[in-house]
């Protein structure tokens, strides 16, 4: 796992207006920053646009953008290439005209099926959009072409004849492309492929769905050797891996072969603020109750503003709160994932319609949806990372000559200094450095399955295919032999599943697919997207029974939407939450469903809610420790921020930015080590975890610990400031690196979090079933038996290739393995101990989050103990 | 009556609890057998023995050490008890095909364990049939000193049962942590059994599956966890 090597930045282009004067030549400026030869937007000229085009662009009063017609020339070249622009450049229009001009062009042969062009998005509301938008020009150009969707939505008879009779263009996402691929008539489907347009790439690229989508794509350069990959891009700190992942790549022992570059002007210089609330800012938590005032007075000056926050949680609770204090009663709607689609596209419909004043939402609408005329984003708590912050505030103002105008509210003190170093990054134009990693194994299996479907195949062709995909370069030949073995009899030790095998070899060296029924169980586990469980939030309401007590309704009902099983164990019958921006009330749990009825109580209560599901970026995470580091970066910070951090200076210490604090201080009858490493929950969690198991190991007697995106603070029973000077405790050897070995090893056996990686990858790699015909398995059966199936495999099969897809992903994913190896080599040296007689200022955010977490660490063994104890103590008592 | 330590219970203290039914003394152990010192008799229901190449046969290849690892278990627990007579409570087996899909050497496995004592097989509603393959004997059902060993447990109010077939289950939610765990679950007059193979799931016993057997007249629950049985108060209990 290595580190994307140049500095940020280097390969972004300037921040200027493109829009005044595309027709000019470009500037010395330009020619300095894009020296690369591989630009071309100094060539382009007017000859790139047919006539129905150039007119087309005349009678708009638009002229074409330089990144357009590189865009043209590179298609007209036959080179795959990466478009890099910010949101409102016109992007998609850029991705399409090569199609457009190329389809508009009659003489073309038909080999196949006549499908043109297949454009990849990974949304499905933005695959509808941008089909939607395409429809604008082709049919003031009067373009015989066909487009059509084809999502989850598409009923089942159209897809079925888009796969006999399908349009010229296609607009889809990653999951269809696979279900295409699986049939036989894929070869004639996809023969005329002309051109793979992939749309927001860098939200695919380095996932699950990225490494699947680059299999197929790597199959359609198979069936139509003349394809083209366009991919379009926000910007991103380092495009290589992008560029790579557009081409085909030969060998890990030749040059990464990389994409054609295009890089688009950049807009305006965004303007963003930080709310400052002189004396609010509260010490922790992730509301920001506290500043929904002047939320609502930003609201009150702009015309339609997007409320971006970071959980769904969050934005129930935002609306809600906004509704309180909604007097002139603005029209402000709701939009997050867990959603009813109907109320969903309601929403967008009413802000394209200019009928919507402002609107919360979560990630669902970060992708470049173009909904309407947004004129101001406020980012509710810490962006997390400046590139997400980039691409969110791009959303405001579309016209690349005004400036996007941002406001961030941070929700506690930790969060001005990360919204602080955010607005330096934006400011900057600096993105977060992403981490290459290897396509996983899961998804090959998968993907392998889908291939004997399409056809059967011969090992050797098929891993050169997987290879020349760049997430599978560095595949071995063994690795993809062992997915094979997987696939077919489940590639365990033990050889008992022969006689069941899945696929079998032919006598021309192929392997097939043993019986179609396993063609239309892989179609029915298709796809990457395994979430949590979801579950289905049903309006049931209650009904009195005759003799007047209620009765729960447990069938029927209205869906109100869907939320993770994870958010619904932690309901309990009678817990009133919000959601579908209505305080509910949860009566129970019904296989699938959450049967809920409307609540009385006016004052929800809001769950346990954990921050945000993205971790700080690293490279947010150093500035925030710069920020901390240097008192002159102090002074742009609100007042009571100052004195707090004033405050922990005089106290205990304000750590240097190359070394990590750690402070003891005895609380209550409590001992406390509490350090901050900033580097984000996750790693924080898993640091805590193995901390813990160590202090416990050193009879330090932990207790729990908390961990925020900040830092992380351990409680024991023991002083260890004592054990510090007896020579019991040093520090030093508490944070070796080495607690990545075995302690890792045997925390991650029993580790929840472990158990649930293993689940996504079981699924995934088809060892579970999401469904199976006739027989509708619901998530929660799943999470029993993957549990089971993962304590057996660790005991019997522990090198199983299942066991190291799920260990890569925890040490990527969940448990952030990689960034706390870093944090660890990095503080070697550098831990600076401060000995307390009392909590530190700098401490009490993170203090502050103890009571709202359920207590990590304390064993769930312990926790039975209690009970059990507790029970028996009754009984003796009663006796 | 339950002797309380002054300070904290070790794990030892919970590896098995005390269970009366219908006035006879049994001993619940935490691998979720039941253990009767009278009689010299470990019983334990719904193995489901080759669960894991029952579903291979539909494609999805689960790890094939499912039955292994249940046999493994089954003679730890009659190892501890030094059992005389072994019953099986029904649904033995996941399917009436599993007997001939049973490996080499977990069938030499069972043979060992089944070496020197009685074996008893009650049929369940997965396995109405069993392979003289797997030796012992085969019954519908059997009385035992006047307790009945059965399969599914009858409705109603029914006295001197031990049964199986429902997968007991019970959750409980503490510092902030939802468990949810297999379980034994009976009334002092019957007994309903925890599923002891390796990939059985479990039905919580707040479920209406459980009225029929138990009506209103409260229940109590002993909670398998990872290194002990733990009994639990009913009211503490939480649906799914």
């Amino acid at each position: 796992m290595s580190m994307l090597v140049p500095p940020p930045g280097r390969e972004t282009s300037s921040r200027r207006s493109a829009a005044a004067a595309p027709r000019k030549r470009t500037t010395a400026r330009q020619r300095a920053k894009l020296n690369d030869p591989l630009h071309h937007l100094e060539t382009p000229t007017e000859a790139a646009l047919p006539k129905p085009f150039a007119d087309w662009f005349q009678n708009r009063g638009w002229n074409p953008r330089p990144h357009q017609l590189a865009l043209i020339e590179a298609s007209r070249n036959r080179q795959p290439t990466l478009l890099i622009a910010p949101t409102g450049a016109g992007k998609t229009l850029a991705g399409f005209l090569p199609s457009l001009i190329g389809l508009a062009d009659q003489r073309r042969e038909r080999k196949g099926a006549g499908l043109h062009t297949l454009y990849v998005s990974p949304l499905k509301a933005l695959a509808v959009d941008v089909a939607r938008n395409l429809m604008t020009p082709i049919e003031e150009m009067g373009l015989k072409i066909r487009t059509e969707t084809r999502t989850g939505d598409t009923s089942a008879a159209r897809r079925q004849r888009q796969r006999v009779d399908p349009p010229q263009i296609l607009l889809t996402t990653p999951e269809q492309i696979a279900l295409l691929l699986s049939h036989p008539d894929a070869c004639h489907l996809f023969a005329d492929l002309d051109t793979i347009i992939i749309d927001e790439l860098h939200a695919l690229a380095g996932t699950k769905r990225g490494d699947l989508l680059a299999l197929d794509v790597a199959r359609l350069r198979s069936l139509a050797p003349e394809a083209i990959a366009i991919g379009l891009s926000a910007t991103v700190a380092k495009p290589s891996e992008l560029r790579a992942y557009l081409m085909p790549q030969s060998s890990p022992e030749s040059a990464i072969e990389l994409a054609h570059l295009v890089v688009a002007d950049g807009g305006a210089e965004p303007n963003i603020e930080i709310l400052e609330i002189e004396d609010g800012v509260p010490w922790s938590g992730h509301s920001a109750r506290y500043a929904i005032g002047r939320v609502y007075e930003a609201i009150g000056r702009h015309k339609l503003t997007l409320v971006f926050v970071n959980t769904r949680m969050q934005a129930e609770m935002i609306f809600q709160e906004l509704w309180r204090i909604n007097e002139l009663q603005y029209p402000i709607a709701l939009h997050h994932g867990s959603l009813d689609a109907r109320q969903r596209r309601k929403v967008e419909a009413a802000m394209a319609a200019g009928g919507i004043k402002a609107v919360v939402a979560t990630s669902t609408l970060d992708l470049g949806i173009d909904w309407g005329d947004i004129d101001l984003v406020i980012n509710i708590g810490a962006p997390k990372g400046s590139s997400r912050l980039l691409q969110r505030i791009g959303r405001a103002n579309h016209r690349l000559d005004e400036p996007s105008v941002a406001l961030l509210v941070p929700a506690n003190r930790f969060e001005v200094l990360e919204c602080r170093a955010a607005l330096d990054a934006a400011r900057a134009g600096v993105q977060d450095l992403s981490h290459a990693r290897g396509g996983t194994l899961d998804v090959l299996a998968q993907h392998v399955l889908g291939m004997a479907c399409q056809r059967p195949f011969k090992p050797d062709s098929l891993f050169a295919e997987v290879r020349s995909a760049a997430p599978y370069m560095e595949l071995t030949r063994a690795t993809f032999d062992r997915v094979v073995d997987f696939v077919t009899n489940g590639g365990y030790a033990l050889k008992t599943y022969e006689r069941f095998a899945k696929l079998v070899a032919t006598d021309d060296d192929h392997v097939r697919l043993a019986h179609p029924k396993f063609a239309q169980q892989y179609r029915l586990n298709v796809g990457t997207i395994v979430d949590a469980p979801m579950i289905k939030v049903r309006l049931g309401g209650r009904r009195t029974r005759p003799d007047g007590s209620a009765r729960k309704v447990m069938a029927g009902g209205r869906v109100l939407g869907e939320v993770d099983e994870y958010f619904i164990e932690q309901l309990r019958p009678g817990d009133a939450f919000v959601f579908a921006g209505e305080v509910l009330r949860f009566e129970g749990l019904r296989e699938t469903d959450a049967f809920v009825s409307r609540a009385a109580a006016s004052d929800p209560i809001i769950p346990s809610y954990t921050g945000g599901r993205f971790p700080l970026s690293t490279h947010l995470a150093e500035r925030v420790r710069n920020i901390l580091a240097s008192r002159c970066a102090w002074d742009v910070l609100p007042g009571p921020v100052r004195e707090w951090l004033d405050l922990q200076s005089r106290h205990s210490r304000i750590p240097l930015a190359d070394e990590v604090l750690v402070e003891t201080f005895p609380r209550g009858d409590r001992h406390y080590v509490v350090c901050y490493p900033f580097e984000g929950r996750l790693a924080h969690q898993t640091l805590g975890m193995l901390l813990t198991r160590r202090l416990d190991r050193l009879g330090a007697r932990p207790q729990g610990f908390v961990a925020t995106d900040y830092g992380l603070s351990v409680w024991c029973g023991r002083d260890l400031d004592v054990m510090i000077s007896r020579g019991a405790l040093e520090l030093g050897e508490l944070f070796e690196e080495d607690m990545l070995g075995d302690d890792l090893d045997a925390w991650l056996a029993q580790s929840s979090l472990m158990k649930r990686t293993f689940r996504l990858a079981a699924v995934i790699a088809g060892l579970i079933e999401r469904r199976h015909p006739g027989r509708e398995k619901s998530g929660r059966q799943v999470t029993m038996s993957t549990d089971l199936v993962y304590d057996v495999l660790k005991k019997h099969d522990p090198g199983h290739v299942l066991l190291e897809a799920a260990w890569a992903d925890a040490a990527t994913g969940l448990l952030d393995i990689t960034r706390l190896g870093d944090f660890l080599r990095r503080i070697k040296g550098q831990i600076r101990h401060q000995a307390l007689s009392c909590v530190s200022p700098l401490s009490v955010p993170i203090l502050l989050e103890m009571g709202k977490e359920p207590v990590a660490g304390l064993g769930r063994e312990d926790a039975l103990r209690e009970a059990a104890e507790a029970m028996m103590r009754d009984a003796t008592r009663g006796t | 009556m339950l002797k309380l330590k002054p300070e904290r219970l070790g794990a030892d203290d919970f590896k098995d609890q005390p269970i009366s039914i219908a006035g006879k003394a049994f001993i619940a152990d935490m691998s979720g057998a039941l253990y009767w010192p009278s009689e010299r008799a470990l019983i334990v229901a719904d193995l489901h023995l080759e669960k894991g190449s029952s579903y291979a046969r539909n494609g999805q290849m689960l790890p094939p050490y499912d039955t292994h690892e249940t046999l493994e278990k089954l003679a730890a627990a009659i190892d501890r008890y030094d059992a005389e007579t072994v019953i099986a409570l029904g649904d033995s087996l996941h399917d009436v095909a599993a007997a001939d899909r049973i490996g080499d050497e977990a069938l030499a496995k069972l043979r060992i364990i089944q070496a020197d004592r009685d074996w008893i097989w009650i049929t369940g509603n997965h396995d109405p049939l069993i392979s003289s393959r797997l030796g012992g004997l085969v019954r519908a059902e059997i009385d035992v000193d006047g307790i009945s060993l059965r399969h599914e447990p009858r409705s109603g109010r029914v006295t001197h049962e031990i049964g199986g077939h429902l997968h007991p289950a019970a959750r409980i939610y503490l510092n902030g942590y939802s468990i949810r765990r297999p379980c034994f679950v009976g009334n002092g007059r019957r007994l309903v059994l925890p599923a002891f193979g390796s990939y059985t799931g479990g039905l919580n016993v707040l479920d209406d599956a459980f009225v029929p057997l138990f009506g209103n007249d409260g229940m109590s629950v002993w909670l398998l966890g990872q290194e002990g049985l733990y009994p639990v108060a009913a009211r503490i209990l939480k649906e799914d």
